[in-house]
């Protein structure tokens, strides 16, 4: 092994203290909004909130919980991400497996077709223009069916099950299993790591989609937890804010007064995101594979 | 093994000829998996894209697009005489042109540093912590922000106050001035160490014999980077330039909308993509959004042939 030059212990030095500094700016507003959340709202507008809370409360989470609007939302929000992870993946995987058959016929048509996808496209009007003709507008399937086939995943399972031994399918083959039985009880036990990755950024996207719902969807009750922050977020005053979130719960605080909209703004969104937080680390290493399939497998 | 096979059979019984429907009918199990895929692509994909056609007609939702007036040109027109179209453009081009002149150098430098970092916990915490950003929304991203950079005891007013540097706190979410700042600043935080991963892939697929070489040569872990990572990696590196070049016209849309949404910003904050969304889904104007949206469609595809013929020139072409 040759020694670190002088110069080059320099520069690692100051490559760790520049990850330090990048590591804190991006964890920072993450804990901020955390210790707020978790600090009462009347102290915190006094000021000086930075890494850990001076009053100590749950409060604000306990007013959360009970907001059924919120509630409501989360639901929505768990359903949605549930449902349409499910069903895009499935689908995904079963066209992707198709087309990953050499005796396909149209194969190469059917490529090509869903390739186009991915330079051209309608544009937002068209497609809301579509959605509404359907009649889909205001229903639960809007946040759903629109987005179920998604081109990029399918590319990144074909390149997978390309990947795959072709022995066992064949020898499946022989024992007389049909294409079906062969995906659901060969293949697809294969692809763990792949349907964790897609599953979690499918499940990453239903989860964080907030655009659609304020475009597609009216009915306060369909509306996912996203589209009612960006609402609850988008209103600047404190008392618009307050009047956004606290509909039933505030009513039945004694303790109003502690609480404000800045601090039930941030448990909400502390709500939303830890799901999140909670799962990707988990399949960090999964995906890592799966982002170099999408992106150096063109 | 497959067509071997096939050819046996073709060989025991040759007269047997097998038309396509025949086959077809005989692998239906097979088309039936993409049937589903590919309808609803056909669906929300094709028929938008037919949809498109709308933006040379009056379009209005009783007549629907069959009965709507054509009238050619007339939208386009008038989007080049509309008095923000220079604004929108601007805004566009600025915007995109700072995204990628900050956000797309950064995770390579970011890559590059922790290619020289050698203690893998702390390496793998980095990475955790910063692909952290790329799973939230951006509303909440923006809620980081606006909380950040509040009046009422946001932590950067603050910090600058206790430094020193301001006597006021300063409602930087509504001065047009910092806004092309902030829209920076909170996209690379949020993209940073997402888009680094394929970097540091890429470097790690670098053979380690021309390090070794390197070393013993006598040249500095600084010389090696320059000499040695960079020159290897710049095949991916152009591939992603060609791409983000291609994408100039999305300057972005979730972050705009919910960041730039105050009136005050508008004049800063409103590109292509917002605007058809202001237009079309706001005010209900279907075929003029819609003819803005395949304005920016054309120029896209033809800066994305035009990047990918200059990669060409260098030998890193995308297709």
């Amino acid at each position: 092994m040759i020694k670190p030059t002088f110069g080059d212990r320099i520069m690692i030095f100051m490559i760790y203290v520049f990850l330090i500094v990048l590591a804190f700016v991006t964890f920072y507003p993450f804990w901020n909004s955390l210790v707020i959340s978790f600090n009462t709202g009347k102290d915190t507008m006094l000021g000086g909130i930075t890494f850990w809370p001076r009053e100590f409360t749950l409060e604000n989470y306990q007013i959360v919980f009970q907001d059924k609007r919120l509630l409501n939302a989360f639901m929505i929000t768990i359903l949605r991400t549930a449902i349409g992870t499910f069903l895009s993946v499935l689908v995904t995987a079963l066209l992707a497996y198709g087309l990953s058959k050499k005796e396909l016929i149209g194969r190469n048509f059917f490529m090509i077709f869903c390739l186009l996808t991915m330079f051209f496209s309608g544009g937002l009007i068209p497609t809301f223009l579509l959605v509404r003709g359907l009649g889909l507008m205001d229903s639960f399937w809007v946040m759903i069916i629109p987005s179920l086939v998604l081109v990029w995943n399918m590319i990144i399972f074909r390149t997978f099950f390309n990947q795959l031994p072709k022995g066992l399918e064949e020898s499946a083959k022989i024992d007389g299993c049909g294409n079906w039985q062969i995906f659901f009880r060969i293949v697809l036990p294969l692809s763990g790591p792949v349907i964790a990755t897609l599953s979690l950024f499918t499940a990453v996207f239903h989860w964080n989609d907030w655009f659609f719902p304020s475009i597609y969807i009216t009915s306060e009750n369909l509306i996912p937890i996203q589209t009612l922050l960006r609402q609850v977020l988008n209103s600047n005053t404190v008392t618009s804010q307050m009047s956004q979130l606290d509909a039933g719960a505030l009513s039945h605080m004694s303790s109003v007064a502690k609480v404000t909209g800045k601090s039930l703004s941030m448990a909400t969104m502390m709500v939303a995101t830890i799901p999140i937080m909670l799962v990707y680390p988990f399949v960090q290493k999964h995906f890592v594979k799966g982002v170099l399939i999408g992106s150096l497998k063109e | 093994m497959q067509e071997k096979s096939e050819i046996t059979i073709e060989r025991i019984r040759p007269k047997k000829k097998r038309n396509i429907f025949y086959r077809y009918f005989k692998q239906f199990d097979l088309q039936m998996m993409v049937i589903p895929g590919l309808l609803f692509i056909f669906i929300f994909n094709y028929i938008p894209m037919y949809g498109v056609l709308m933006s040379f007609q009056d379009y209005n939702i009783f007549d629907g697009m069959r009965n709507s007036p054509w009238v050619g040109f007339k939208h386009f027109e008038m989007f080049f005489n509309d008095p923000r179209f220079m604004e929108i453009m601007r805004n566009t081009i600025v915007i995109s042109g700072l995204k990628i002149l900050i956000c797309f150098p950064a995770p390579i430098i970011l890559a590059l540093m922790l290619n020289e970092v050698k203690n893998m916990a702390f390496k793998r915490s980095v990475q955790t912590i910063t692909y952290l950003p790329h799973f939230l929304s951006w509303v909440i991203v923006a809620g980081f922000a606006m909380s950040i950079l509040a009046t009422d005891n946001g932590s950067l007013n603050i910090a600058l106050e206790k430094a020193g540097l301001i006597d006021e706190p300063i409602n930087f979410l509504a001065i047009p001035q910092y806004f092309w700042t902030i829209i920076v600043t909170t996209n690379l935080w949020k993209s940073i160490g997402f888009a680094s991963i394929v970097y540091i892939a890429a470097i790690a697929g670098v053979d380690q014999q021309l390090y070794e070489a390197a070393a013993l040569d006598g040249a500095s872990r600084f010389k090696q980077m320059f000499l040695i990572t960079i020159p290897s990696i710049m095949p991916i590196i152009v591939i992603f330039f060609i791409l983000e070049v291609g994408n100039l016209l999305n300057a972005g849309f979730e972050d705009l909308l919910i960041l730039g949404d105050d009136a005050i910003l508008r004049s800063v904050s409103d590109v292509l993509d917002t605007y058809v969304y202001r237009v079309g889904i706001g005010s209900g104007r279907y075929s003029y959004a819609t003819a803005i949206g395949l304005f920016k469609a054309v120029i896209s595809v033809g800066l994305l042939t035009l990047a990918n013929y200059l990669a060409r020139k260098t030998g890193n072409s995308l297709w």
